[in-house]
């Protein structure tokens, strides 16, 4: 590990103690996992305090767990990642919190800290239905006007629920259920970890 | 006394100066902009989504479809993506010869901004001269790839060839007579580095050349300066990056302050703006094709210089080379699984970053260990750059909102995904 990443590693223990559910280095980034209760105050030190000065908020996304490593997975649901830079230090940090209830996932809102947040939480709003508690304008942003459902959730299909075309006999465009067959090519593998070991198979 | 309401202005979807399909709902004040809320969304092709359904380098083309104007950048966030996963290394000559071609996607996509900004603001001229010289570079793409633009060009682990010893030739016809014909094949008897370096020399000459149709242009400055301003600290919270960034007067520059590919090797400036409004940002991206013409001649020196490799030479993650594959059981089964299966990236989680012409294009990939990536974020520059365009336009007149437009260097490919 660099010492830079040493140093950033240590100020967060300092600063966020208990609060900081894991911190995980690998790659060369680090990542902090929060409690949802402790997000928004996690946020506001890390762009406020003297040693972390996380000025910008890269990327905000929402990632659904549900099907990781092929049905692994024991922990919660959803998770809201944000992607921190800090211009000053010349430092990133990933920090990730995961929504406690599953069928009504709730995380604070961080618009007040960064104010570029604001799409990306009516993104991650509209594709997984995570709803950012504190955001005032939290309306769907890149799918459709009138769409239902959170497309990039895990249980959503590849090819949607319904399909648009122009009706010559009603003059207009209209919407009707997909007829396309969804269909995958090439099956998603998960090999076990001494595949391709001598003597195994 | 009549009473005076807002009115609603709907700006696009389809409009000349909305660069794709932007639909702006601007409510008025007069001519005055009170309220300017984006509708985006119209080109959303669910990449993320789809990406989730193919192998790691099935969706390589893809990115290509995202930001249409500087299609290798994307590219080569999500092959650094894919290689920081992996914990492979590229070889040198991969490394120099993807630096080369970021900086021509730079130009590619800074004389396309620059033109279409100039169109938009009525200085028609720019597009003209701007399309002459990215037409030559686009023969470069289609010299190393074969496309003139979905090059798909970048493979996780180094590029999928090396540099082509022949440029395409212009051919005689109805409207080119071999005269005319030979003057237009004068450069490109020689290699593609011979044509690029041809170029690189002439290219200064036309940024002249724009620099007197725009810079001292009064009716530009009416129109630039001073309009769409932010301040460091509020380009920042904002999110902004790139040119939109540094026209504020904030040195950051992924290039210098984290490279990648071979930048730590090459030298050249990173040029900064002042007062932070459209013309200021006009001059940050003038400036910056004048640097990348720098960086590309460096790196067509040393590629001259040092053969080599330009991909890994590991079976698992590029294909082998097709005579091997043809003769040896080993390569062929290689071959098989890595096109039937796809690579097996280990689990773990990466945001790879990248200095792309329009800001940071970052991946952020996460992987449970199987051929196919288990979620991709693309973040994209003009994302959180249109999503501050309320508090850019407001105040301003109707017609400047066209000018703020052109300055964020919106594309729809990627703001949409």
């Amino acid at each position: 590990m660099s010492a830079k990443l040493e140093l950033l590693s240590q100020a967060l223990r300092n600063v966020f103690g208990r609060r900081l559910q894991s911190l995980v280095v690998e790659r060369g980034e680090i990542t902090i996992e929060v409690a949802a209760a402790d997000y928004f105050e996690v946020a506001r030190a890390l762009r406020d305090h003297a040693g972390l000065r996380f000025a910008q908020l890269i990327d905000l996304s929402g990632v659904d767990y549900s099907t990781y490593g092929n049905g692994k997975w024991t922990g919660k649901r959803f998770a809201s990642v944000a992607q921190l830079l800090s211009v000053v230090h010349n430092w990133r940090l990933r920090l990730r919190t995961f929504a406690d209830d599953e069928a009504f996932p709730v995380i604070d809102s961080v618009c007040e800290l960064w104010p570029g947040a604001n799409w990306y939480e009516r993104e991650a709003f509209d594709l997984y239905g995570i709803l950012y508690s504190g955001h005032e304008d939290l309306r769907r942003i890149l799918t459709d006007y009138g769409f239902s459902g959170h497309p990039l959730r895990k249980d959503f299909p590849v090819s949607g629920y319904t399909e648009m075309r122009y009706d010559p006999e009603a003059g207009r465009v209209v919407y009707q259920p997909v007829t396309i067959e969804p269909r995958e090519n090439t099956p998603r593998i998960v090999r076990e970890e001494s595949y391709g070991d001598a003597g195994h198979g | 006394m009549a009473e005076i309401r807002n009115y609603t202005l709907n700006l696009g979807p389809q409009h000349p100066a909305a660069h794709g399909v932007l639909r702006l709902v601007l409510e008025l004040d007069g001519e005055v902009v009170e309220r300017a809320d984006p509708h985006i969304g119209l080109l959303h092709r669910g990449t993320e989504k789809l990406a989730e359904s193919r192998t790691w380098v099935q969706s390589v083309p893809y990115m290509d479809r995202l930001d249409y104007c500087s299609m290798m950048c994307n590219e080569h966030a999500y092959c650094l993506a894919v290689e920081k996963l992996l914990g492979i290394e590229v070889p040198e000559r991969g490394r120099y010869i993807r630096t080369m071609f970021d900086e021509i996607t730079r130009l590619l996509n800074h004389l396309m901004s620059l033109g279409s900004h100039g169109l938009d603001v009525g200085a028609m001229t720019m597009i003209l001269y701007t399309f002459r010289e990215r037409e030559e570079l686009m023969d470069v793409y289609e010299a190393v790839c074969g496309a003139r633009m979905h090059a798909a060009y970048y493979r996780p682990g180094g590029v999928y060839r090396d540099l082509p010893d022949s440029m395409p030739r212009y051919e005689t016809n109805r409207f080119k007579n071999e005269k005319l014909v030979k003057q237009l094949n004068a450069a490109r008897e020689g290699s593609l580095l011979d044509f690029l370096d041809d170029f690189t020399e002439r290219f200064p000459k036309c940024c002249d050349e724009y620099e007197t149709l725009l810079t001292e242009n009064r009716i530009w400055k009416q129109r630039t300066v001073g309009i769409g301003v932010v301040s460091p600290e509020r380009a920042l919270a904002l999110g902004f990056t790139g040119p939109m960034l540094r026209g504020s007067g904030v040195a950051w520059d992924l290039r210098k302050k984290q490279p990648y590919a071979a930048y730590d090797a090459v030298d050249f400036d990173i040029p900064v703006g002042k007062n932070g409004d459209c013309y200021d940002r006009y001059l940050c991206r003038m400036a910056e094709m004048r640097q990348s013409n720098r960086i590309i001649r460096q790196c067509i020196a040393w590629l001259r210089e040092h053969p080599g490799p330009v991909i890994v030479d590991n079976y698992k993650v590029a294909p082998p080379r097709r005579e091997k594959m043809k003769s040896g059981m080993e390569e062929l089964i290689h071959h098989f699984k890595l096109f039937s299966e796809g690579i097996h990236v280990p689990e773990g989680e990466v945001y790879a970053a990248i200095e792309h012409p329009k800001g940071e294009f970052g991946v952020y990939a996460i992987s449970d260990g199987a051929n196919k990536p288990y979620r991709i974020k693309l973040r994209s520059p003009g994302f959180p750059h249109l999503a501050a365009m309320d508090e850019l336009a407001r105040g301003h007149m109707i017609a400047d909102v066209v000018a703020i437009i052109g300055t964020m260097d919106l594309v729809f490919g990627d703001i949409d995904r």
